[in-house]
């Protein structure tokens, strides 16, 4: 299954999941990180970790080790774009 | 629920709360003017900033609180902001009014917040501050709208210009203390029914008969690991088993916590948003996304990165010295040469000049480079930085079990540690920020240098290779500033392992976006630092410094020196030459007699049996005691000790420590006792400074004493070997 630490820069994809029953989940979800909301990966930091992604409107980073924890599946336009 | 009725004097209590990043400290200043009181609430380290001002009807109390995404409390320090809010907090007064301030250009994620506080049953006023930056973005919100689907009045500011605040101030009069009655919850009908059973077993079926208010009450069942379940399961036994219940009846309808909470919260905030506010595609993103792909940048990211932070330190470092030479060199002794001048040779003149204006000095030298880093924290938050400079560093930091953020205040430690300290206020998690202090006064800060060159030019051979590119005593040098880096790295981990255990703290951290700094921002953080300094760490370190000039000046009798001070300065013309000299090489023998009677001197020689296999004699034992207010101490006292006086120029000292010698005639001080001094200040918490701002920042003596342990504990290990190890090779 796809994470969000799986896709890259300027991807944009929705949220399924975000896995977990303990305060990093609940802080993801908190700043907004919630099931079926699109999410878009902005960048890298130089050494690969954090990531910086755009979520309702605003910049998030998160480390690799957290976006694993959020499960998503890419948008539409994308995987529509890729086939092309 | 109805408030209270109006208490008589007219005076308002109102609270500010919103998401980091959204200007409300800056508002808070703007509202009440800049000189506010901060202190810390009992038992935690959240610092409790209140601020006043006066309209036509009365006084208003401002309290600060904390900046937060969530009213979910995990930790004792989140705690804190619920309790002021339900009036639960006993050094605050109830609240009349709430205002909660958000970031207008990104309502959706700051109205989260706003979500949780309508169930307080306070009324609330909400804040759309940064308004310059919406409509700078082409941003539109139908106002009226708005406020009728939140159900709060609304007013727009900007606060880093001071726009909107006597709009926000009427609405505070007009808003506080007036009916509120909480809307209908958003939460869905499962969520309610649970909140509602759980609320009525806790008032009657629980042993604890507590009537909770309907918030305290959703808090028990959304959070995971709450403070609120974790200290009321002490008088109810089975609350754990009550809420686990309801969880689990949740999650069978499809609803889990805590993904409903965030779930419902944000599907609510974004049916209210729908239709009256509208973002344009615009341009002021697009160059923030631009700025933003440089400084991230696998290499010109890391290169900026580099360059600002030199740029800081340089400030820091040289960019301060000039001002802290003019206290100590300028200001102190102008204070001490009129009190001379005025007083006459006595106990009381000794207490004035070497107590207390040494001690005022020892406060305000801090000043300049705590003024300057914070001119610089400022600056790097109010324009966006500050986050990214934490995203670009962060994987490094981890290596070290820390994160991205406690870059800065351990960079700044190497100059400081107090200002670098004071910095970690930035790190917003408390595990990350109590490692950070607690690890920072290991960085070699400025004022080990002067006891690292008096003993690297007394004892390390000046050997040179390379046509003099390389010397031995710049080796020596950087290995002493290496060394407490270095072992910063395993007491980091060891400290965090046995006193911080748990799960890695999250990295979630909001990166707002680049914008031009504003002056009042950066002048008012500035200010408050410097304030906060002032009123709390230097009250203690100011007392530090008188003790310490007690305990080197009693027990002792002072009359003949004070006699040689009389004759020098009122019969100086009579005298001849050598008569001065003598006078003077007598006051300096008396000098170095009674500091050896002193209770410094007693401590010191009464400890010389373990200070022995570090090499040492009991004159460094005496100078190692003497510098607890500051390392360089040390140098002054070893004057002192050696009849030079506490001002004797550094070649004089240098031949007089080369010059002493163990009754047997073997030179106290070789290369490895030298080597083992320069570890051990490398290495000890000598600094009362720095313990002291500890002791503010943790609120507690619990940590400074610790530090002292630890570090005490560390160097002496560190000087042991040393010692021996260097005297077996040579």
């Amino acid at each position: 299954m796809l994470s969000l630490a799986d896709i890259d820069p300027g991807q944009s994809a929705t949220i399924l999941e975000v896995l977990g029953h303990d305060s990093i989940a609940t802080r993801l979800m908190e700043m907004g990180l919630t099931d079926g909301e699109t999410i878009q990966m902005v960048g890298r930091a130089p050494m690969g970790d954090p990531l910086e992604v755009l979520i309702r409107g605003y910049r998030l980073s998160l480390r690799v080790a957290e976006a694993q924890r959020v499960l998503v599946e890419l948008s539409n336009s994308q995987l529509a774009g890729e086939m092309t | 629920m109805i408030n209270q009725a109006a208490t008589p004097s007219g005076t308002l209590t109102v609270a500010l709360v919103g998401n980091p990043n959204t200007g409300k400290s800056t508002l808070f200043s703007a509202l009440s003017g800049v000189p506010a009181r901060i202190g810390n609430y009992p038992g935690v380290t959240v610092e409790k900033k209140v601020g006043r001002y006066r309209d036509s009807q009365g006084e208003v109390k401002l309290i600060d609180l904390p900046g937060t995404y969530s009213l979910a409390a995990r930790t004792l320090d989140e705690k804190v902001s619920v309790d002021v809010l339900l009036g639960q907090q006993s050094d605050v007064e109830q609240l009349d009014l709430v205002v909660v301030v958000v970031d207008a250009t990104n309502l959706e994620r700051n109205l989260y917040l706003f979500t949780q506080l309508r169930q307080l049953g306070i009324p609330l006023l909400l804040v759309l501050n940064m308004w310059d930056r919406a409509q700078a973005e082409g941003l539109s919100i139908d106002l009226q709208a708005l406020s009728a689907r939140l159900g709060a009045e609304i007013v727009t500011s900007t606060a880093s210009r001071k726009s909107g605040v006597a709009e926000i101030k009427q609405a505070i009069r007009r808003i506080a203390r007036t009916t509120y009655n909480i809307p209908a919850s958003i939460l869905s009908q499962e969520v309610q029914a649970e909140i509602s059973q759980l609320g009525n077993w806790l008032a009657r079926d629980s042993r604890g008969n507590t009537q909770l208010p309907p918030f305290l009450v959703e808090r028990l069942i959304f959070d995971l690991d709450g403070v609120h379940a974790a200290q009321l399961a002490q008088s109810c036994p089975n609350l754990k088993e009550q809420i686990d219940a309801s969880r689990t009846r949740l999650a069978s309808c499809g609803q889990r916590v805590p993904a409903c909470e965030a779930s419902s919260r944000y599907a609510w905030i974004r049916s209210q948003l729908t239709g009256i506010v509208t973002r344009p595609e615009n341009a002021e993103r697009t160059i923030s996304d631009s700025i933003d792909r440089l400084l991230t940048h696998r290499l010109w990211g890391i290169a900026v990165f580099i360059a600002i932070m030199f740029v800081v330190f340089q400030a820091i470092t040289q960019g301060t010295s000039w001002a802290m030479e003019q206290v100590t060199d300028r200001l102190q002794p102008g204070l001490t040469h009129t009190v001379d001048q005025v007083l006459a040779p006595g106990t009381f003149r000794s207490l004035i000049n070497d107590g207390i204006i040494a001690g005022l000095g020892a406060v305000v030298v801090f000043l300049p480079q705590i003024l300057m880093l914070f001119f610089f924290i400022g600056l790097l938050e109010d324009c966006g930085y500050m986050a990214r400079a934490a995203f670009v560093m962060d994987k490094s930091m981890t290596k070290l079990g820390l994160s991205g953020k406690s870059f800065l205040p351990l960079m700044s430690s190497f100059a400081c540690a107090v200002p670098g300290i004071m910095a970690t206020r930035v790190i917003e998690n408390r595990r990350d920020r109590f490692v950070t202090i607690l690890v920072a006064p290991l960085m070699s800060c400025s004022a080990r240098l002067p006891v690292y060159m008096l003993l690297i030019g007394s004892f390390v051979p000046n050997l040179t290779w390379l046509s003099g590119w390389v010397g031995l005593r710049g080796i020596v040098l950087f290995a002493m500033h290496a060394l407490g880096a270095i072992v910063a790295i395993p007491a980091a981990w060891f400290i965090k392992r046995c006193f911080f255990p748990g799960e890695t703290p999250p990295f979630v951290m909001e990166l707002p976006s680049y914008k031009i700094p504003s002056p009042k921002v950066v002048f008012y953080r500035v200010w408050e630092r410097a304030q906060a300094f002032l009123s709390r760490a230097g009250s203690l370190i100011f007392c530090t410094s008188i003790l310490v000039w007690a305990a080197g000046y009693f027990p002792g009798d002072h009359t003949r020196q004070h006699a040689i001070d009389n004759l020098l300065e009122s019969q100086a013309q009579s005298l001849s030459d050598e008569q001065v000299l003598a006078l003077q090489q007598e006051h300096r023998q008396i000098g170095s007699r009674l500091i050896r009677a002193s209770l410094l001197g007693r401590t010191g020689i009464a400890i010389e049996p373990l200070v022995r296999p570090l090499g040492w004699d009991w004159r460094i034992g005496v100078g190692v005691i003497a510098s607890f207010p500051a390392r360089e101490v040390i140098i002054a006292t070893l004057g002192t000790i050696y009849s030079l006086g506490g001002d004797a120029e550094e070649e004089n000292l240098q031949s007089a420590i080369q010059g002493a010698r163990w009754p047997d005639g073997r030179p106290v001080y070789t290369l490895p006792v030298a080597l083992s001094i320069m570890v051990f200040f490398a290495l000890c918490a000598q600094c009362a400074a720095t313990l002291m701002v500890i002791k503010r920042e943790t609120n507690s003596w619990r940590w400074p004493a610790f530090t002292f342990a630890y570090m005490t504990g560390l160097a002496y290990v560190a000087a042991l070997l040393t010692y021996q190890v260097a005297n077996q090779l040579m």
